[in-house]
């Protein structure tokens, strides 16, 4: 009798209704495009979920001028407290359907539904809520007495935090008063149209939000388009800086928030057991989809043995499998493509000498799926110590001494996020003023808030998401117009 | 350098004085509270359905130690008690017997009585109950009178005064003490966290009695709040675990106090689960102190297994 096993507890999908095939929004609407269309899969399943509009260059221009009209006609000489109306409803609809959101989510991107319930659409819905009340407040956000919109943004976000990211894009945008052409990952475009639906019903005026759906063509052509003001982008370095290059010269204020390498830092005198939830949490979290995630790990010489102990023996009660199920800890990759990116990736950390270690863990046949993953015994100079995986795969490196800890987290290209782990309060100051990394997480990891602003340093991009910092991207100080081109 | 890894040898080291038992005890890894409670509560999000559920609730009732701990108890209220502990569910039998029925010393002799042969061991609290606010001889005559009378398992509380005031060494020689009086009889150490407030002190308190030799670790006396909490019992899980993987003894953890729901029960199983691991998961390594859970556990029970729920007057009320 004493064995015990959670039954599958499944989240149903009866929530959602899925179309068949999508149009793309623009000016209010759902239309047909010019592009042609694509399937959108379930990564844990290989389903094809429905049919999706490849926006050509033309659906592009129509939604830019729908876009630039709403933003003369309506947005832009809309008083912000009437703005922040829209954006509180819209917070409050996303609250209301949020199971519907997070079953989707999961299903389009694969990640478990816990995460996607109780992490994704609740920041959603916060974000939207703090942004809300920046509408009518923003001269006091510090960017001038009369700080102004820009007018059009452009924004091209990843697959990996589809809604979540949408909303860190749309709500300071929308607040600031620009009026927005978003356009989703190509293998995660779901849940923003489901957010389409949601701002139809929140009765936003026609055109001030606009999605266009794609892959890259898509989206060079709304890098490309002369009638965008702004443009932020998150994904990877190699897009970012082709980004970078096709805005050269031109009047367009650009924000990049690019991959990461974070180090998750473990000295001697760390809590143990917590700092070994916040490697996981680091790491496993999302599938290792995150920019931010730390996937490397640094630990103190004197107690790497014992933490990679304790880690092996946590991962072993990790629950992958079926992103629906309530009790997954570990979803699906969200692409073939991505998956062999991992696979390839680890296949080099063996190849270079570090030792791979996996916990026993049955994977389910379709879909694609890759275990969690421990390189032990890697040093700075393998590609699993200085690339990014973006997947479940930490690499654990040793130090000895706290400058040691700094040099080597700081030695690396990225710059996004890093971790402490100490009891000792003077040394987390001491490493985060050290650290170059546009968040320092003390004695946690991966913790979000609609008020914290977040971005890179080096080639982890540049410009601030979240808080006050996060309207300065949208707006135009006062007199400025002529230097961003507003 | 931050103790980990611990051997024996560490441990009888470490109890030779204040000074070795202050370095050992404050050697061990700190916990971090918004961490430990943020894993507690993430688990208490797992979803336990159909036969993991019924599994549980079974299991659960077979933790309870049906508890009255009142200045007005009575002979009579206890045999009520009793006859629960044996038979939780009128009228269903399968319903098995929980683990013990804990009450006051002079009272063990009525419960003994009323549960011979029946399996249900009888656990008493000890060692001047709640307070410990008594000379040791005093203590030490509570216990000898419980287990004379035929008590099976004795719960005494730790001098609390003594722990936050550093004199370790007093709470480990009460420990060893009160387990020697003990005899055969199981030894529940009650660490009476809600007054040791921070999780650093539970860690502590947690190894002080393991190596003074506690059976199990218990959280409460019930008359203090807060009482158990999930982050509480966590940090204990984690103390037996690496007590185990040091010594290869297995400690037990009694989760007593502001349990009263099955959905709360079944969270901490959860806790057992994936915490301390499968091994944990018997009467005999966690036991839960409670009173009004046992209804709850029958009404949850019984829906699982017909469908529909009855109401509370179709469970005895004793």
């Amino acid at each position: 009798m004493n064995e015990w096993t959670y039954e599958p507890a499944p989240e149903s999908r009866d929530i959602v209704t899925l179309r068949s095939s999508y149009g793309l929004f623009v000016n209010g609407e759902f239309v047909d495009g010019t592009g042609g269309a694509f399937k959108t899969v379930n990564p844990a399943t290989e389903e094809v979920l429905a049919e999706v509009t490849q926006a050509g260059t033309e659906d592009v221009e129509r939604a830019v001028v729908a876009a630039r009209h709403a933003f003369d006609e309506v947005w832009g000489p809309m008083p912000g407290k009437e703005r922040a109306k829209y954006l509180y409803r819209i917070a409050r609809l996303i609250q209301e359907r949020s199971r519907e959101l997070a079953v989707l989510e999961t299903m389009d991107n694969g990640k478990p539904i816990r995460e996607s319930r109780d992490v994704d659409v609740p920041l959603v819905a916060a974000h939207f809520f703090h942004y809300a009340g920046w509408a009518d407040k923003l001269e006091w956000a510090g960017y001038g007495p009369a700080p102004r919109p820009l007018g059009v943004a452009g924004q091209i976000i990843p697959w990996n935090f589809p809604l979540l990211m949408a909303a860190w894009k749309l709500a300071p945008a929308l607040a600031a008063g620009n009026t927005c052409v978003l356009k989703p990952a190509e293998t995660t475009p779901l849940s923003a149209l489901l957010l389409a639906d949601i701002l139809q019903q929140a009765d936003l005026p026609p055109g001030v939000v606009n999605i266009v759906t794609g892959a890259g063509e898509t989206g060079r052509a709304l890098v490309a388009h002369p009638g965008v003001d702004k443009l932020a982008f998150t994904g990877s370095t190699e897009v970012g800086k082709e980004i970078m290059r096709a805005v050269a010269g031109r009047r367009v204020k650009l924000t990049l928030e690019l991959g990461g390498k974070a180090a998750n830092v473990i000295f001697d005198d760390a809590p143990i057991d917590q700092a070994v939830e916040g490697v996981v949490n680091g790491i496993f979290f999302n599938q290792g989809h995150v920019c931010c995630a730390g996937s490397r790990l640094l630990v103190q010489e004197s107690v790497a043995d014992a933490v990679t102990e304790r880690l092996k023996r946590r991962l072993q009660s990790l629950r992958l499998g079926d992103p629906l199920d309530k009790n997954t800890d570990i979803g699906a990759i969200n692409s073939a493509e991505q998956l062999a990116k991992i696979t390839e990736l680890a296949k080099s950390g063996a190849g270079e000498g570090a030792a791979q270690w996996q916990p026993e863990c049955a994977l389910p046949e379709r879909g694609y799926w890759f275990p969690p993953t421990v390189f032990t015994g890697v040093s700075q100079s393998h590609r699993i110590a200085r690339e990014e995986i973006f997947g479940p795969v930490l690499s654990v490196l040793t130090f000895r001494t706290p400058d040691e800890a700094v040099e080597k987290a700081n030695n690396t290209p990225y710059g996004l996020s890093a971790g402490v782990w100490t009891d000792k309060g003077s040394r987390i100051l001491w490493m985060a003023q050290r650290l170059r990394a546009g968040v320092v997480w003390a004695n946690t990891f991966n913790r979000f808030d609609p008020a914290s602003p977040f971005g890179g340093y080096k080639e982890s991009g540049f410009g601030r998401e979240g808080g006050r910092h996060g309207l300065e991207p949208y707006l135009a100080a006062a007199g400025a117009a002529e230097v961003t081109g507003g | 350098m931050t103790t980990v890894a611990v051997t024996p040898a560490d441990l009888d080291a470490a109890a030779a004085s204040d000074v070795s038992l202050r370095r050992f005890l404050h050697g061990l890894p700190g916990v971090d509270q918004v961490g430990a409670e943020a894993r507690a509560g993430m688990l208490a999000t797992r979803s336990i359905k159909r036969g993991a559920k019924l599994w549980a609730l079974d299991m659960a009732l077979r933790m309870t130690d049906l508890t009255t701990l009142e200045g007005a108890d009575t002979p009579g209220k206890v045999r009520a008690l009793c006859s629960k502990a044996m038979r939780p569910d009128a009228v269903d039998p399968e319903v098995p017997s929980v683990a013990a029925v804990c009450v006051y010393p002079d009272l063990v002799p009525t419960a003994v009585e009323s549960l011979a042969g029946s399996g249900v061991r009888v656990a008493s609290v000890a060692t001047s109950f709640p307070s410990g606010r008594a000379s040791r001889a005093v203590r030490l005559a509570d216990v000898a009178e419980a287990v004379s009378a035929g008590a099976h398992e004795v719960d005494m509380v730790i001098d609390r005064g003594a722990f936050l005031a550093g004199r370790y060494a007093q709470v480990l020689s009460d420990v060893v003490a009160v387990k020697e009086q003990c005899g055969n009889a199981h030894l529940k150490v009650i660490l009476e966290t809600g007054e040791l407030r921070t999780l650093d002190n539970v860690r502590r308190a947690a190894w002080l009695s393991m190596v003074g030799g506690a059976d199990f670790i218990k959280t409460s006396t019930g008359k203090v709040a807060p009482a158990s909490t999930p982050a509480v019992v966590l940090v204990m899980l984690e103390a037996v675990r690496d007590y185990a993987e040091a010594t290869d003894s297995l400690v037990g953890v009694k989760a007593a106090g502001g349990i009263r729901t099955a959905k709360d029960a079944i969270r901490y199983l959860v806790l057992v689960n994936e915490t301390a691991g499968q091994r944990w998961l018997t009467p005999d390594l966690f036991r839960f102190g409670a009173s009004s859970l046992v209804n709850d556990l029958l009404m949850q029970r019984t829906k699982q297994r017909t469908g529909s729920y009855s109401g509370p007057d179709y469970f005895t009320v004793d």
